[in-house]
């Protein structure tokens, strides 16, 4: 069993690394990006039967620091 | 005196810090490596140093924080243990909760390396009781990720108690409030992006930061 878990920073917090991003995309001429923002993929390979909530706690205890991030659980079969 | 400096993989101001504290107290700390479980009796100062730990993996002090050395630190630091930590030290506080917050990337994306003027907010502390209040010292920065970050509230609430310890005199990485170091509720734990220890002799250029660890090892002798 798979788990993606996406962390994006919060709404509001600002994010330099989507702004260079959106900075290069303008330069290489592309218009019409209004803004980026940057985040993680992270990958979990898991023994089958772990629990949501075991998910959740890793996600809220490392993976994501929730001071500035969101996270988002998303499980693949 | 007693003090400890940790040393995880990727530390690179470990051995400064220690000098620093050398040159301060006259006796050597003890170097303890992060697999370390407990922190050996009677040290009454610990250093979080500077670099780069588990190669700011994740985020910069997030493994480190999770290390098995500071679960012990963090139960140290809530008996009253002195706690410094500078610049990936800072960040590695923060991540392990003793310190609120977090530090981003520098808002101008780019590393900063170079001497900065601070401003002494507060000069109660064990920290700063050598400086004045108000008073322009100047310390070397070199980082990436010193964007400091809280909520309003937080910082509504650390600024209400005093617990500014350092601000940037001139704009350095777009710290909330011009935010370079605090304290914890407590005044034993201080996180600073600027680093003291590479100011501490004449031929560093600066001798700014050698009253942090003077007033703090004559505090510490005082009340042994």
């Amino acid at each position: 069993m798979k788990a993606r878990v996406f962390v994006t920073l919060k709404n509001g917090v600002l994010d330099p690394q989507g702004k260079a991003i959106h900075h290069a995309l303008e330069g290489l001429g592309f218009g019409g990006v209004n803004d980026v923002r940057a985040g993680k993929l992270i990958e979990l390979d898991l023994a089958e039967g772990t629990s949501d909530a075991d998910i959740e706690a890793m996600c809220s205890k490392l993976l994501a620091n929730t001071v500035i991030e969101n996270f988002k659980i998303e499980k693949v079969a | 005196m007693k003090s400890a400096v940790i040393v995880f993989p990727g530390s690179n101001c470990d051995r400064d810090m220690a000098v620093a504290i050398e040159q301060a107290s006259g006796t050597k700390p003890i170097m303890l490596w992060h697999r370390e479980t407990e922190i050996p009796d009677g040290v009454d100062l610990i250093a979080v140093p500077g670099g780069f730990s588990y190669g700011d993996y994740l985020r910069s002090g997030a493994m480190a924080s999770r290390s098995p050395v500071m679960a012990a630190v963090k139960a140290a630091a809530e008996r009253g243990v002195f706690v410094l930590g500078v610049c990936n030290g800072f960040q590695v506080l923060t991540e392990t909760g003793l310190l609120p917050g977090a530090l981003m990337r520098n808002a101008g994306i780019h590393f900063v390396c170079r001497d900065v003027a601070l401003t002494v907010e507060n000069s109660q502390s064990a920290f700063t009781s050598l400086y004045e209040k108000g008073e322009q010292v100047v310390f070397p920065v070199a980082h990436h990720d010193g964007n400091y970050f809280a909520d309003t509230a937080t910082l509504d609430r650390i600024e209400g108690e005093g617990r500014v310890a350092f601000r940037y005199a001139e704009a350095v990485n777009g710290s909330a409030r011009d935010i370079a170091g605090i304290l914890n509720e407590g005044g034993n734990v201080l996180g600073m992006m600027p680093h003291p220890e590479r100011a501490v002799e004449p031929a560093h250029g600066n001798v700014d930061g050698a009253r942090m660890f003077k007033g703090l090892v004559e505090g510490l002798m005082a009340s042994a």
